[in-house]
């Protein structure tokens, strides 16, 4: 929306490029407001693991310097928070787990190294639950995120560090990655948008694997319009990752105007069942009856395997974890345990102190699930039952071009509350697991507030369709102010 | 020692015997099993933490088990979210060499090598 002479926290990368551009102030004066945000709220929140303020100021300079120059990039003096497993050069990369605790990333991630091209300005690395397993942000081994809309409250997960911070006005646009919900559940848990881009779109390069067929990289940003803005930049093919895209990057700023009119929207039935909470469900149908009256069509679709979703995640995921993990054994970096008695004792002690319980669970799963006997009947099994999945999108698309829903069964949720029980905690991703498993692009918008605390709207589309999701989540943040509420205390 | 050898049978029924025990609740791995699934996987696990370990994973093992009811004659496994082909390269250097910026990060190196605890004696 249109307000543009607010604080320079609350205001959007958007508006703050405009800022920026029209001289109204700089880079530096913008990075040092935005520092001071970190100072005040960093313990309560506990969203960054590291804060680079000295080298952001000097790239805030820089910054200045080239716009002086008339040589100003995309996103040139613009704050960024990238979530701590994208590798940054120089600075520490720990993926929220002790056995990287003391790692310093030889390079720089291409999602990192391409927003640092256009200008950006980094302020440090957001906290995330342990190698992005989880769904709290409770399994970081620095302590879980607090969600700024109730400090009792998880933030969601793993990208909760990322959304606690753009919720909470420190930044207005941070990094983050997407296994199984990762971005859009935290989006939803805090009232901010999260973008999860197809599989392949974004380049993997430098983000440390979690499951190398479903790690997707995107945003967290308070309006659709930033999402693209960002989306457009660290899009695109990288020969540097195998399963990278060769797929043209459409403008996605100027595809933002594309109206609602014509538009067919598929509500799944299996996503408005009796693990929805009622009022969650009540703000989703009433953002969806918003974007019928703005001319879009609304039809019931099925997605028939939508309950084997999260099962065959976890036989997926895991199984892949197990094999991308196994390169964490105290030889080549992170952690070591001391005065090993063998290399064996090397490997077992230097992982099993460096890796957190759920790690620990989840790497076991994955060893269990491909181990002799078992392969057949779990991992095989499952990537059957993901091709079905898959192809139920497939034969839904045929009928729609977005498909609308809850993006998580409940609001925020305590922390500590579902830490007793994984199954509990893993079922908070039915709606968002599909789109990873089927390599879909998905968003979680805003819609509204149950109890004082945001609800999600997520909207999926087909592979490469972008476009069509965030023009659609774009017009309705055009109808609606959702998104401009702030928590109370972080105004 | 630690060769990978699973030590059930295939044809066991995976949670037969958590069933027949106690319908209420599944116990589908013993902690044989565990403790053999940790050592494949080089994990040591703390005596403190191996009964939660035996319980969640228990539980996770019995929840993706509801898979095994799924009709999927004649298809073909997913392996590749795009159901797309891996791309090849030549086989060139593109890379520096950056063996001295890498080693920063490891625990323990000379003249270039890893070391490691000694494995022949």
């Amino acid at each position: 929306m249109g307000q543009t002479n607010g604080a320079l926290y609350t205001r959007s990368l958007s508006e703050l490029a405009r800022g920026l551009e029209q001289g109204e102030f700089s880079s530096r004066e913008l990075t040092e407001v935005l520092l001071g945000r970190i100072d005040v709220h960093q313990a309560q929140l506990n969203a960054l693991i590291t804060v680079t303020a000295d080298a952001a100021l000097q790239r805030a300079d820089a910054a200045d310097n080239l716009r002086a120059k008339g040589d100003a990039g995309l996103l040139n003096g613009l704050p960024i928070v990238h979530k701590d497993l994208f590798c940054t050069r120089g600075v520490l990369t720990t993926c929220g787990s002790r056995i990287l605790g003391n790692f310093v990333s030889p390079y720089d991630a291409t999602v990192v190294a391409r927003i640092n091209a256009a200008g950006a300005v980094m302020l440090g690395k957001s906290n995330m639950d342990e190698f992005a397993m989880g769904s709290s942000n409770e399994t970081s081994c620095f302590g879980p995120v607090t969600n700024p809309w109730n400090a009792q409250l998880s933030p969601g997960g793993s990208s909760g560090g990322s959304a606690a911070l753009v919720a909470a006005r420190v930044v207005p646009a941070a990094t983050g990655t997407d296994t199984g919900g990762s971005i859009r559940q935290p989006a939803a848990l805090t009232g901010t948008v999260g973008l999860k881009p197809t599989y392949g779109r974004v380049s993997r390069f430098g983000m440390v694997a979690f499951a190398s067929s479903l790690d997707q990289a995107g945003v967290i940003t308070r309006t659709v319009e930033d999402a693209a803005l960002l989306l457009g930049v660290m899009a695109g093919f990288d020969r540097r990752d195998s399963t990278s895209a060769d797929h043209p990057v459409p403008d996605y700023v100027a595809g933002l105007a594309k109206p609602l009119q014509g538009l067919r929207i598929g509500i799944v039935r299996q996503h408005f069942d009796e693990g929805l909470d009622a009022s969650c469900a009540e703000r989703v149908k009433a953002a969806l009856a918003a974007l019928e009256h703005e001319g879009a069509t609304l039809k019931e679709i099925d997605l028939p395997n939508t309950d084997l979703s999260v099962p065959t995640y976890y036989v997926v995921a895991p199984a892949e974890c197990s094999s991308n993990l196994s390169r964490f054994d105290g030889v080549r970096f992170g952690h070591r345990a001391a005065d090993p008695e063998d290399l064996f004792d090397l490997y077992c002690r230097s992982r099993g102190e460096g890796f957190g319980a759920e790690v620990k669970r989840r790497i076991m799963t994955g060893t269990y699930v491909l181990s002799a006997g078992y392969y057949d009947a779990y991992y095989l099994k499952a990537q059957k039952v993901r091709q079905l999945i898959s192809q139920d999108f497939t034969n839904a698309f045929e009928d729609v071009d977005v498909i609308a829903g809850p993006t998580a069964p409940t609001t925020a949720f305590a922390i500590g509350e579902k830490t007793d029980d994984p199954i509990t905690m893993y079922l908070n991703d039915i709606y968002t697991i599909g789109a990873n498993l089927a390599g879909l692009p998905g968003i979680s918008i805003p819609c509204g507030f149950a109890a004082g605390l945001p609800v999600g709207l997520q909207l999926i589309g087909p592979h490469f369709a972008e476009e069509t999701i965030l023009a659609c989540a774009h017009q309705y943040q055009q109808l609606v102010d959702w998104h401009t509420q702030c928590p109370e205390g972080f105004a | 020692m630690h060769k990978a050898v699973c030590i059930i049978a295939r044809s066991c029924p995976v949670r037969l015997l958590g069933l027949q025990e106690n319908p209420e609740r599944f116990v589908s791995l013993t902690k044989d099993q565990v403790q053999h699934i940790a050592i494949l996987a080089r994990l040591k696990l703390a005596d403190s933490e191996f009964d939660d370990v035996v319980d969640k994973l228990s539980r996770i093992v019995d929840f993706v088990d509801q898979l095994q009811a799924a009709p999927t004659d004649d298809v073909l496994p997913m392996a590749h979210p795009l159901n797309m082909t891996q791309r090849l390269r030549g086989d060139e250097v593109t890379e520096p060499n950056e063996r001295d910026g890498i080693q920063q990060n490891a625990p323990s190196t000379e003249n270039g090598y890893y070391l490691v605890p000694k494995v022949i004696e």
